[in-house]
């Protein structure tokens, strides 16, 4: 579980971290450090057993079992290194950026992603199974685009952010398709399996797709040509994110990647020429482009595309000597790149700017920082006696070698020796230019050295590089360790040491250097000549251009389908089901009528129905005149009740009446706002094909409903019938069903209600709505808002009303009944007080706000459910038990009870709410009106006063409450 | 009895799809009242046309109306209820900010 819990730690500090904001600004850091120390302190005891050469794998449980995919860590020497790379520089980082960060950003956010970038790439490491891989793989483009567009009001920032998740999200598709034919050409999604399937993998003969989609992966994720472009952009991002994700991690997952599946994956002609073509392309053009950048950042970030590229090239050579010099150029790298990057940071944050050709000179006013970044800068040069040195040097070696297998057998030493040149004269560059040679001028700030606290990180890693170029024997352990788990094999023998006679390697290295010095002292010469070619041969314009054109091509999709014209859309879909549904009924032959037997018309029946026809044909014909139109539709609900009655269904009666009631109230509340009589259609064409397709509509849905019913059917209510009083212990079916066997469907439904009536208090907020000064008919409305006799009725009425309530509440499980009715029952008897005293009278005698009756009701529903789960059911089990109770006798206490008391709280909460919020829009639009009709024929100044006051309540109430915008 | 719940059904929906391609916003929602009308009555009547058997166990009643449509019917209710009332309201909204009740804001051709 170890591992399990290590890799969660910074998850958890995540969390941690947001809350812990509240104590204090610098908290949020106590809490990342702590998160790395405490994964640290987990991974020492494992760290110790694969030091001594085990390989620990840890399996936590099934994760999709359908698929065979199990949830599994694995630590080895490989993701040793890793962890240890990314724990360490993380600490180190995390503490840089407690001073880097100014006083204006949020530090809780920031810890907060980093942590959830540092338990991301620990997962990606960590994984022992390619599915639960990719999805660690996932979270660190999506962690890393949230560091990116940190800076949310940069658009550089946002813009850098989006290209990146666009380019490592679109390779991390890609890399899914491989790893589902790797998975099924190992036979396993395991990494152990799939190690050991090396033979069996390279002779599929879908080898060549899964490892181009693996590599897509691969070389987006880690910057390689030609999807490099995101990294430069990604510099928006703050420097010690840059200098963490950037350059030490996350782009190292795709090597990661590399070295991983480098048994299974390695050794046929398809990798070598692919990988360390790839890589050799990436290497040259890196390291020629860097040195043009005049921002320091945009430097080191084609460095580090550079260094990347070398890397890759080294798997890509892939003999085992060449993988011993890529592990330990992982570690050189992470070390100089994480503090070059740092001492950027240190010159932008001390000066105000980055820009190479406005620093120099900075050694007399930083003398440490400057004495930092020389040794950074030359251990990238490749500068004896620094650990960069050790490794390019045995790159160079491999480089040597590999060329011999092809003619011109000096060809590619040739091409390398280039790009070192330029890697060596943009590491001068970066520490020469910005350091040395005249007095800086036209600084944003006057430059000096920074406070410990951020030179002290880079001061470790620096003193790394120091250490492992002088005595590069004591990397000697881990490397072997490391490379002996990327190979699955033990490492050949080797020896790292600065000095191995005069080598071809040796010679290429120091014709480099040369080359550099000479490039560099010359630099002007290739700036004029690189300016001729600038911003023009970028890739990021092709991605721009793709971008564009395929955003120009989706909306011309979208705006041929959708002209943003509703009527055009509902009779493309209503013609469409017209269409579908007559085809699919007229071609499958066979009578309209089958041959159940139907019931005889009664009289009774018939009225109803003739009257609801005539109902709803009313409705559409006087539709125009619409307070008339909302009554006509409202007889036409009573008689859908009635309906519901006449059909044994006494629970939809029951609902039906109360939601009609409601409804009606809504409807004309809001008529109120609406102009009161809809306007002539001049389109008598539209009308017309308009009235074809209900007329059609109509008749199809007719015919359906006439084949539906006199056709028998099977049900599967027999057995909710027959389990009812067994299984759930009421008599009333349907509500058992709704409360017990449906229960988990309702839950979703009373969430959609409470959803909805929040979403209509958010649309409802600060919402000034035109009053009409007179009806339809151009008489004034009628001042007596509030009727007496209504008044002293409705009183009267409450009480009762309620207590019928909680009769049908709790009589719902066994009798027509139940949360929803006995909720829409109490709403209505409320709505009836607010109608009949007035929202004011009301307000003081009733809990104003119905929020927290939504949020009781969610709560006492969700956690019946759960309590469920206390006794070893499944969510929402219910249970029950016969009591007896002196004078009402035997009765039943079902724990579904509870569940419907939750729906009945959300009921009440939702109707109660969007209603009173309406209304009392109604009353503050109402009010002035008072005084016009009784101001007499000029009552201006009454009224104005009158608008005054109700617009100095609304004014005042939002002074106090910043918050309610 | 089936024939004439049939035509009432599809009575309903002509009207309510008719109403719904008007182009202001209340009868429109008048037309989604009318449709939602419809589609209760239909998926309720997916259970059959029975009379005088709720399914409310007894001893005395030998057989029962299918419970299962009318359990989803009522959900169906409240919920066309709460759509209803955010409908309306955003027609309320949608009078404020543009200035008139048509569906599209404007007059779209």
């Amino acid at each position: 579980m170890g591992l399990a819990y290590l890799t969660l730690v910074p998850f958890f500090g995540a969390i941690l971290t947001k809350l812990s904001t509240r104590l204090g600004r610098y908290s949020s850091a106590w809490v990342a450090i702590l998160s790395a120390t405490l994964s640290l302190f987990l991974l020492w005891p494992l760290a110790i057993q694969v030091w001594q050469g085990e390989t620990i794998i840890q399996r936590i449980g099934p994760w999709l079992p359908e698929l065979g995919i199990d949830l599994a860590f694995r630590l080895d020497g490989l993701s040793l290194l890793f962890s240890l790379m990314i724990l360490l520089v993380g600490l180190i980082v995390v503490i840089y950026a407690r001073y880097y960060l100014s006083p204006r950003d949020s530090m809780g956010r920031f810890y907060a992603y980093l942590l959830l970038f540092m338990g991301s790439m620990l997962g990606v490491v960590l994984s022992e199974n390619i599915i639960q891989l990719l999805m660690f793989w996932e979270l660190t483009s999506l962690s890393s685009f949230l560091l990116i567009s940190y800076w949310q009001q940069r658009e550089e920032a946002s813009r850098g952010a989006r290209m990146a998740l666009t380019i490592t999200g679109g390779g991390g598709l890609a890399m899914l398709g491989g790893f589902l034919l790797l998975g099924n050409m190992a036979g396993s999604y395991d990494l152990s399996d799939i190690l050991l399937a090396g033979d069996a993998i390279r002779s599929h003969e879908h080898y060549s797709s899964m490892l181009l989609l693996i590599l897509l992966g691969v070389f987006t994720k880690s910057a390689q040509f030609p999807f490099h472009f995101w990294l430069p952009n990604a510099m928006a991002a703050p420097t010690p994110v840059s200098a963490y994700l950037h350059s030490a991690t996350m782009v190292k997952a795709g090597i990661f990647l590399l070295a991983r599946l480098f048994p299974a994956l390695a050794g046929t002609p398809e990798w070598t020429w692919i990988v360390s073509g790839i890589g050799i392309v990436t290497f040259l053009t890196g390291s020629y482009i860097a040195l043009f950048k005049h921002d320091m950042k945009a430097l080191l970030a084609y460095s580090t595309i550079s260094h990347l590229g070398l890397i890759v090239a080294l798997f890509g050579i892939g003999t085992p000597l060449a993988v011993v010099a890529g592990v330990f150029h992982i570690i050189n790298h992470a070390t100089f790149k994480a503090s070059l990057f740092m001492l950027a940071g240190i010159v932008d944050h001390e000066t105000g700017t980055r820009d190479m050709r406005q620093l120099r000179g900075l050694r007399r006013y930083m003398p440490y920082t400057a004495a930092l970044m020389v040794i950074a800068a030359a251990a990238m040069a490749g500068i004896p006696g620094l650990n960069g040195f050790v490794s390019k040097e045995m790159f160079l070696e491999q480089v040597v070698v590999y060329g011999d297998t092809f003619a011109p057998s000096w060809l590619l030493p040739a091409i390398v020796t280039a790009g070192a040149v330029f890697s060596a004269a943009y590491s001068i560059r970066i520490a020469h230019n910005v350091f040395f040679g005249g007095e800086p001028a036209d600084l944003p700030k006057a430059p000096h050295d920074p406070s410990s606290g951020m030179q002290i990180p880079v001061a470790i890693l620096v003193a790394a590089c120091v250490v492992v170029g002088l005595f590069p024997a004591i990397a000697q352990p881990l490397v072997t360790l490391v490379a002996g788990s990327a190979l699955q094999s033990a490492p050949p023998a080797f020896h790292l040491a600065i000095w191995h006679g005069l080598t071809p390697a040796l010679w290429m290295s120091a014709v480099a250097l040369a080359g550099g010095i000479l490039v560099y002292r010359q630099r002007e010469a290739f700036f004029s000549l690189q300016s001729l070619v600038d911003g023009r041969i970028d890739a990021k314009i092709i991605y721009n251009g793709v971008m564009r054109r395929l955003f120009a091509w989706s909306s011309a999709i979208t705006m041929n389908a959708d002209n943003l014209s509703q009527k055009r859309m509902l009779w493309i879909l209503f013609v469409t089901a017209i269409v579908l549904g007559g085809y699919g009924f007229l071609s499958g032959g066979g009578p309209l009528a089958g041959n159940r037997a139907m019931l005889p018309v009664d009289p009774m029946s018939a009225m109803v129905a003739i009257i609801m026809m005539a109902a709803a044909l009313a409705t559409v014909i006087m539709h125009q005149q619409r307070f008339t139109a909302l009554i006509l539709v409202s007889a036409v609900g009573l008689g859908v009740a009635l309906t519901f009655v006449k059909f044994s269904a006494p629970d939809l009666a029951l609902t039906q009446l109360a939601v009609e009631f409601i409804t009606a109230v809504l409807l004309l509340l809001a008529l109120f706002f609406l102009p009161q009589a809809t306007p002539d259609e001049q389109d008598r064409l539209r009308q017309a094909r308009d009235i074809v397709i209900a007329v059609f509509s109509g008749l199809g849905i007719a015919a359906l409903s006439y084949a539906v019913l006199t056709r028998e059917y099977e049900t599967i209510a027999d057995y909710f019938i027959a389990n009812s009083v067994s299984g759930g212990g009421g008599a009333n079916v349907v509500n058992v069903l709704l409360v017990d066997f449906r229960g988990f469907d309702t839950m979703g439904e009373i969430t959609v209600l409470a959803l909805a009536g929040l979403g209509i208090y958010a649309m409802l907020d600060q919402l000034k709505l035109l009053s009409p000064k007179q009806d339809a008919e151009g008489r004034p409305w009628n001042p007596d808002t509030h009727p007496l006799i209504l008044a002293t009725f409705s009183r009267i009425l409450l009480p009762l009303a309620m207590l019928v309530a909680v009769f049908i509440l709790l009589r719902g499980h066994n009798l027509p009944g139940g949360g929803f009715i006995a909720g829409l029952i109490t709403s209505a008897a409320l709505i009836v007080q607010y109608l009949a005293n007035g929202v004011e009278w009301t307000r003081s005698k009733l809990p104003a706000n119905t929020h927290p009756l939504i949020g009781y009701g969610l709560l006492t529903a969700a956690s019946t459910g759960v309590a469920s789960w206390y006794f070893g059911y499944p969510f929402l089990t219910s249970t029950f038990e016969h009591v007896h109770l002196p004078l009402l006798g035997e009765f039943e206490l079902a724990s579904a009870m509870a569940f419907d008391i939750g729906v009945f709280l959300v009921v009440v909460g939702t109707s109660l709410l969007i209603l009173i919020n309406l209304g009392m829009i109604h009353q503050v639009s109402y009010l002035p009106r008072i005084g016009k009709n009784t101001g007499g024929k000029e009552p201006k100044p009454a009224r104005a006063a009158a608008i005054d006051k109700a617009e100095k309540t609304t004014t005042k109430k939002q002074e106090d409450m910043p918050w309610k915008r | 009895m089936e024939a004439l719940i049939s035509i009432l059904i599809g009575i309903l929906t002509a009207g309510g799809v008719y109403l719904c391609l008007r182009s202001h916003t209340f009868p429109v929602v008048l037309g989604l009242t009318l449709l939602s009308y419809a589609v209760n009555l239909f998926l309720f009547m997916m259970g059959r046309l029975v009379i005088g058997k709720p399914p409310i166990i007894s001893e005395q009643a030998g057989s029962y109306a299918d419970p299962l449509p009318q359990a989803l019917v009522l959900t169906a209710i409240v919920i066309s209820f709460a759509m209803t009332a955010y409908i309306i309201v955003l027609a309320l909204k949608a009078r404020t900010e543009m200035g008139n009740d048509h569906v599209d804001g404007k007059e779209v051709r």
